[in-house]
């Protein structure tokens, strides 16, 4: 398959994994943010290529993991109303609430549908007029513009049956929170290629110059994930701390105008609260005041809500990088992909989830 | 800052999606409902039928139901489907396929022409199979109650003396044969159902595979065992022999046939082709002795053009099934929990 095999040549792989075992004369401990990420990690089994002194922590970048109880206990509340169709992406189904979950809602009788992206909501809209249609848009600035752009064309065509229940977070407020944590082992982080192609990169100059940490924009592909790798060795190596972009092929450092333009049309910075973190100042889009009558919150009265999590796993340590996954007296017994007790465990991205579908219960 | 998380949500009070997905909720599902109401020694096997002994005879026994939607998809139809279901499920058994019964649930309002063509399907696929249907069933329920059509079909076939087939009977050493391409079937329907304009049609791979197995049995009837992985896909059928006979299963991924159109749309959807449901394959489990015979005898048939040793049984990590990836790292390839969900980015 042209512009993935390229990527995932392992003759390739193991020439890279040769240069950064020359390269490297230290351990050093690396984030890669997207959960996108670490899945290719895991899956392709990448740290079993590199020397021992290279240790990658898998960051927050997971954004169904961290949508917090009380968005999917709206959510759930909302499908359950007759007159509603919640559209949403797979992966959300399955993500527990505090009570219940999509999957339990719909054997419940709520109509939930799953989509592959928000023009396939609107058009439910367009094709159910006597129905509300209510998309549950998540994500981080990669998947934002494109709902943005769902409740923009939504205005444009006055479809009054159509809303969005939002929750959207964007990066690098919380890789402030992580880089400026007290506990932060953290020395050199791959950033998610995608959300740069959006941002661009002047918001990870911002942090590479605050807390002098080497930052990569990487690409999703093994080969992508090893020579950000690389980089950050050389950088590490030589005392550098800079931001460089391995995924040239998609991403300028001003980022895309567009997508930025329409998000600023349709949404503005708040404060967000991230599953199993807690709130994170400025690290969340909501819909704007001039789009409010789109904003599914809004108009089924679930906006502000707080539903406090039940002390109980250790996800938000996981998804700091403080912890492995494997390292949580839960993973594996009381904590599986079947009966998740943290949001991670649930979506394939989700570091303990990845870390037990590809490397097991034990390893 | 707070280091907390929801309390998990265990079982359910109702059944969910998931319990019909082949995947460890379906696994729960026999276990804690059908098995202590209905259990004995040939059902608590496990296997896709059930081997009778009747007056010197073995019979396989076996019934599967069909509620593919949408009905008529590259490649097949319902029909045609619930014929190939049930034969293959014989012939995994080692069966010649004797007779069928076909059960319909139709709903009211469902129309007479897609019923004729179903029927028709029906006819043709069973008689290329060289079985007849010999009895059936037809309801009615009412308009909403049903989703258009459900099949069911059960049926019967004689097991040849000297076979010992069990999903328990694999052992380190042994070879695992997959006989083509995986996904094909899944991918059909998944683009046809979701509307996925592609440059090529992806036709759904459902044939009958008895006359393949023939042909293996022709070579050897020392078999291990033999699946076809359809629904939780080749993952899933790995993992259910790696448990019952307690073994490991190591499968190479460049060893693994996957179509280049059918990797496209997995790629896009960000499914792994490796739990996509197939129904026009199988996976053979034979001692190492006899692989290149059996793989030769596949390869010469027309369903088994793209077949290819795919991995080994081994003595280590017993229950778990291990892939070797292109990198040479390796990977655990666990059993899912419900339905693959198409990922978010």
């Amino acid at each position: 398959m042209k512009y993935i095999d390229e990527y995932r040549d392992a003759q390739r792989a193991r020439q890279v994994a040769a240069a950064i075992h020359a390269r490297t004369t230290r351990p050093w401990v690396l984030m890669e943010i997207c959960g996108g990420q670490t899945h290719t990690i895991l899956r392709y089994g990448l740290p079993e290529m590199l020397p021992p002194a290279i240790e990658f922590v898998h960051g927050p970048g997971c954004p169904v993991c961290v949508t917090p109880l009380e968005v999917i206990d709206s959510a759930i509340e909302i499908a359950a109303r007759p007159e509603v169709i919640l559209a949403c992406y797979g992966d959300m189904m399955r993500v527990p609430g505090s009570r219940s979950d999509l999957f339990r809602a719909r054997a419940a009788g709520a109509d939930v549908r799953i989509v592959y992206s928000p023009t396939d909501a609107l058009q439910l809209a367009r094709q159910n007029p006597t129905r509300e249609v209510v998309f549950f848009g998540i994500g981080f600035e990669t998947t934002a513009p494109a709902n943005a752009m769902a409740v923009w064309l939504a205005r444009r065509e006055a479809l009054h049956n159509f809303s969005m229940l939002g929750s959207h977070v964007r990066v690098p407020p919380a890789v402030r929170l992580i880089l400026g944590s007290p506990g932060n082992r953290v020395n050199g982080l791959i950033a998610p290629g995608h959300v740069c192609t959006i941002m661009g990169l002047s918001e990870y100059e911002e942090l590479s110059r605050e807390f002098r940490v080497p930052i990569v924009a990487g690409g999703f592909e093994p080969l992508d994930l090893l020579e950000a790798t690389m980089m950050l060795v050389c950088q590490l190596e030589e005392g550098r701390a800079q931001v460089e972009n391995q995924y040239g092929r998609c991403l300028s450092s001003t980022g895309n105008a567009a997508a930025k333009k329409v998000m600023g049309e349709v949404f503005e910075i708040a404060d967000r609260k991230w599953r199993g973190i807690g709130t994170i100042p400025q690290s969340g889009f909501v819909i704007s005041e001039e789009f409010a009558a789109w904003d599914a919150a809004r108009r089924f009265g679930v906006e502000d809500r707080d539903v406090p999590e039940p002390a109980e796993c250790m996800s938000a340590l996981v998804l700091q990088g403080r912890m492995k996954p494997n390292q949580c007296p839960a993973f594996g017994g009381r904590c599986t992909p079947e009966s998740p007790l943290g949001a991670p465990m649930v979506s394939s991205e989700g570091a303990c989830a990845a870390w037990y579908q590809f490397r097991g219960q034990g390893a | 800052m707070k280091f907390t998380c929801p309390l998990p949500i265990q079982g359910s009070d109702r059944v969910l999606l998931g319990h019909g997905s082949g995947g460890t909720l379906s696994a729960a599902l026999l276990r804690d409902i059908v098995m202590p109401a209905y259990t004995n020694p040939l059902l608590a096997r496990m296997e896709d039928q059930a081997t009778l002994q009747i007056n010197g005879a073995s019979v396989a026994f076996t019934t599967d139901s069909f509620v593919v939607k949408p009905l008529f998809f590259p490649g097949g139809d319902i029909g045609s489907l619930a014929v190939h279901g049930t034969v293959n499920d014989l012939a995994m058994g080692g069966a010649q396929p004797l007779a069928l019964s076909v059960a319909m649930i139709l709903e009211e309002g469902f129309p007479i022409e897609d019923l004729r063509h179903i029927a028709q399907s029906i006819g043709a696929a069973a008689s290329a199979c060289g079985v007849s249907v010999v009895t059936g069933d037809t309801k009615v329920v009412e308009k909403g109650s049903g989703d258009g059509i459900f099949l069911n079909t059960s049926g019967i076939g004689l097991v040849p003396p000297g076979l010992n087939l069990s999903a328990a009977n694999a052992r380190p050493g042994d070879a695992v044969i997959l006989s083509g391409s995986l996904g094909d079937h899944g991918i059909a329907i998944l683009a046809r159902r979701e509307g996925l304009s592609l440059e090529s049609t992806i036709e759904s791979d459902s044939a009958p595979l008895h006359s393949l197995v023939s042909a293996i049995l022709a070579v050897t009837t020392e078999i291990r065992c033999m699946r076809d992985p359809t629904r939780g896909g080749l993952a899933s059928t790995l993992n259910e022999i790696a448990a019952q006979s307690r073994v490991g299963i190591t499968i190479q991924e460049t060893s693994v046939p996957v179509r280049e159109d059918v990797r496209g749309v997995c790629e896009l959807l960000g499914l792994d082709p490796l739990y996509v449901a197939n129904e026009g394959k199988m996976v053979a489990i034979l001692p190492p002795e006899h692989a290149d015979a059996v793989l030769a005898a596949m390869r010469a048939h027309p369903l088994g053009r793209g077949a290819a040793i795919v991995g080994t049984v081994t003595s280590t990590e017993p229950g778990l099934v291990l892939q070797r990836t292109a990198f040479g790292t390796r990977r655990v390839v666990m059993m899912l929990a419900g339905d693959q969900l198409p990922r978010i980015c």
